[in-house]
């Protein structure tokens, strides 16, 4: 063999040893999902893990409060975070650059800083007379405010790239200005509001440090369920649970990329 | 199939369907469109002709309905529309990047507006009878179009714009020329009183754009319909209109059909701007009879004063070239200097005196022969001069110092006091224009430059909103920023004459016309370009 061989071997091997140590973890956990043991030792393979996941109360509210919160959090940030980007879209360059860099601060702020901020702002508002209660209020309200900016960031290109006469073109055509609005602006904006959307969605889904700070002691999301059981010894479902969450996930990603291939290859045939 | 008479019907097929009246449009304090009127007749081909910024596309747009105008109003078949929004106006507009939409396929983007169309009927009732209002008149309802009447009505525009059979496919997959059929299409089907188009053929390659204009003005043949066409090609300007509307900085310079403007350019910008030609400075010595240099030439002019310095326009095609010893002794002489073979003619300069004139013939002449000059005194066209010197309503601000635009200049104020109202005046060659503006007392950008025969007649327009002229024998880029100096002994001061010097502060403006032009074919026009300046007198250049 050659020094060229040995070295192309040794790349190819290093690439599939970063792929190994990336998804090992994750695998010990998918494989011992499956057998019914409070430690990690192999009991024989078992569907049970499973089975607690959706009989457990705790869990069960864990996973609908997480759902919820992140539903109803992205669908608001989308709409609020289309709208602000289509006027950012609209403004003069000076304030346009201003306002479109201080929107986009908050994401690279540290999560902590954010975190004590809501707390501290809900309990200022709460100390005005505002009644507003921990939990469901406030990590709706905290999750929306964190992921409008992602929505901004993947709809303002759709923006920058609408034909500027297409609005004109819309009220020309006899469609009043909502109408216009609706029936041509918005379906330009679709495909970044989704990925927005879905964005916001997975944001909310993960986020652990705002969650825990503001989501009082009566609602649990799954990473803080998790976090609170992890310090009396991990609940074995909990492997069940992020073994689901993880092929969901997986899922999800292998059938965007499939639609978008398939879309691409009819436009490209079509050219 | 249904019928599908897109054209509009009228009795009186030259009435006037859009009038423009006074209209001025002002965006940041910078006047765009400046006190227009215009009207346009129904069933014309009306092209806005002018250079990029000179505000024929702001006009389009405010009579779509996309601006509202600062001053004045527009009227469509006599309704005054000015605050009318666009999706009111029974006008449709065709954009210069297309602007179809993207989700929708081809059918559906022609299908847009019909979908909203309304139209208004007669009510009746299950039996077919009549409903009768009140007052026992025909009720009258609104309806939608049928599913039938819009297939039918896009099937017939596709194929009025030479894509029938293209309903279904994704607009990104055509090409540009074809996109923009599809727009002409989709705006044609509205049945639209008058259609705009901005700029339609601006992005289209040259082979496709010479097809389209053959398709615009057979499809405007068909139909009837009022197209109003924005363009800064004069050459597409000629071919298509039946009248042209030439606009600079936001004033119509001149309207006719395009014959009248390229014979009878009604002052050198249009002469400039339509066509090749050559400007020449000139003096009316007699009706009939114009002077250039030691030469005077019989021309098809009269009704200028004795000695009025006017403009000489001579379209480089309209100028003979004849051997010396065959031309009179009064003929115009002159050397070769250049000349280019232009594929049907060559095209060569020609010095006569201090003027090069440009002179297409079929004929070659050699380089460095002398040839005589022969000019059709129907192919002299003069025009009244729009300024012959600088003036403006100064202040003596020091014993030697007066204030012009905003600028210190040093001049002799003798005779004259401190703080005095007075006006300045100063020729075009007293002026000097420096490349950098902090060699210069005041400032300003390049407006215009025009060459006429032997020096350049450069339009200065100054931070304090004033033009300046100024004739040198460089030639400066339109848009620079330079700086101006004028010679200390040629800035001649007066007091202002109450009568004849208006108290605005700004400078006296006199209302000027050609004489020998009429307005033609056009029913109303705006004034004449508002001149900044009295015409006094110019320096023999």
């Amino acid at each position: 063999m050659n020094k060229k061989k040995v070295s192309k071997i040794f790349a190819k091997a290093f690439i599939y040893l970063v792929i190994v140590l990336l998804y090992l973890p994750i695998m010990v956990m998918v494989v011992y999902s499956f057998t019914n043991s409070n430690t990690m030792t192999w009991n024989g393979f078992s569907f049970a893990l499973y089975q607690r996941v959706f009989v457990d109360p705790g869990i069960s509210s864990a996973i609908r409060n997480t759902l919820v919160i992140a539903l109803v959090s992205s669908t608001l940030a989308t709409v609020i975070g289309t709208l602000t980007a289509y006027g950012i879209g609209y403004m003069r360059r000076p304030f346009k650059k201003a306002v479109g860099a201080m929107g986009q601060i908050t994401i690279v702020n540290s999560d902590v800083v954010t975190a004590v901020a809501f707390m501290l702002f809900f309990i200022t508002i709460r100390s005005i007379g505002i009644p507003i209660n921990d939990g469901y209020a406030t990590l709706i309200i905290a999750h929306t405010v964190i992921t409008i900016p992602y929505v901004v960031l993947s709809v303002s290109p759709k923006i920058r790239r609408l034909n500027p006469n297409l609005y004109e073109a819309g009220l020309d055509l006899g469609a009043g200005p909502l109408n216009t609005v609706f029936r041509v602006i918005l379906p330009q904006l679709v495909s970044g509001m989704v990925s927005g959307f879905a964005l916001a969605f997975t944001l909310s889904l993960d986020d652990f440090v705002i969650t825990q700070f503001n989501k009082g002691t009566s609602v649990n999301t799954i990473s803080t369920l998790i976090y609170a059981s992890a310090s009396k010894g991990l609940e074995p479902a909990f492997r069940a649970l992020s073994t689901i969450i993880f092929v969901t996930i997986l899922l999800a990603l292998v059938a965007f990329n499939a639609i978008k291939y398939r879309r691409d290859k009819i436009k490209s045939k079509k050219h | 199939m249904a019928k599908t008479n897109m054209a509009t019907t009228t009795d009186n097929k030259r009435d006037t369907i859009i009038e423009v009246k006074n209209v001025t449009k002002v965006f940041d304090g910078v006047t765009v469109v400046d006190d227009m009127n215009l009207a346009i007749k129904r069933g014309e081909f009306v092209t806005l002709l002018g250079p990029s910024g000179c505000g024929k596309t702001t006009l389009l747009r405010m009579i779509a309905g996309f601006e509202t105008p600062t001053d004045g109003q527009i009227y469509v078949e006599r309704t005054n529309v000015t605050e009318v929004p666009p999706y009111k106006r029974s006008i449709n507009t065709v954009f210069q990047k297309y602007a179809l939409f993207p989700h929708l396929n081809v059918y559906k983007n022609v299908a847009f507006g019909l979908k909203l169309k309304r139209i208004v009927v007669d009510a009746v009732d299950k039996q077919g009878k009549p409903i009768l209002d009140k007052e026992g008149k025909q009720a009258k309802k609104t309806i939608k179009l049928t599913k039938q009447q819009i297939d039918d009505k896009v099937k017939y525009g596709l194929k009025m714009v030479g894509l029938d059979g293209y309903g279904g496919r994704d607009v990104s997959s055509l090409s540009g020329g074809q996109q923009q059929r599809v727009a002409i299409a989709r705006a044609l089907v509205c049945e639209p009183k008058v259609l705009l188009l901005d700029e339609p053929l601006g992005a289209l390659d040259l082979k496709m754009r010479k097809e389209m204009q053959v398709e615009l003005m057979r499809m405007h043949k068909e139909l009837g319909i009022t197209f109003v066409y924005v363009t800064h090609d004069q050459e597409e300007a000629l071919t298509m209109s039946d009248t042209i509307v030439v606009i600079r900085d936001g004033v119509i310079q001149q309207v006719g059909t395009p014959k009248k403007i390229y014979d009878e350019p009604k002052n050198q910008y249009v002469a400039d701007f339509i066509g090749e030609s050559n400007i020449l400075s000139g003096t009316m010595v007699a009706d009939f009879r114009v002077q250039v240099e030691d030469k005077i030439l019989p021309c098809s002019d009269k009704g200028f004063e004795k000695n009025e310095k006017v403009d000489l326009v001579i379209r480089p095609e309209d100028i003979e070239i004849l051997p010396i010893e065959k031309a009179e002794v009064t003929a115009l002489q002159g050397v070769v200097q250049i000349s280019v073979f232009k594929g049907t003619y060559y095209e060569m300069e020609i010095k006569v005196g201090g003027y090069e004139f440009t002179v297409q013939n079929t004929v070659e002449q050699k380089i460095g022969s002398t040839v005589a000059l022969k000019i059709d005194p129907n192919n002299i066209h003069i025009m009244k001069k729009d300024r012959v010197i600088n003036e403006y309503k100064s202040e003596v601000i020091d014993e030697g110092v007066v204030e012009i635009c905003g600028g210190n200049f040093e001049c002799d104020t003798a005779g004259f006091e401190i703080g005095q109202e007075v006006i300045a005046s100063f020729d075009f060659l007293a002026t000097t224009l420096v490349d950098h503006e902090d060699n210069g007392t005041i400032g300003g950008f390049v407006a215009n430059s025009l060459y006429k025969g032997k020096y350049y007649q450069v339009q200065v327009y100054t931070d304090d909103d004033q033009d300046i002229f100024v004739d040198t024998p460089d030639e400066w880029d339109i848009g620079d920023r330079i700086g101006i100096t004028i010679k200390k002994d040629a800035i001649k001061l007066r007091l202002p004459d109450p009568q004849k010097d208006t108290h605005t502060g700004h400078p006296a403006e006199e209302a000027q016309s050609a004489p020998s032009s009429d307005e033609g074919e056009v029913a109303k026009q705006a004034t004449n370009q508002p001149q900044d300046a009295l015409a006094v007198s110019e320096d023999e250049i």
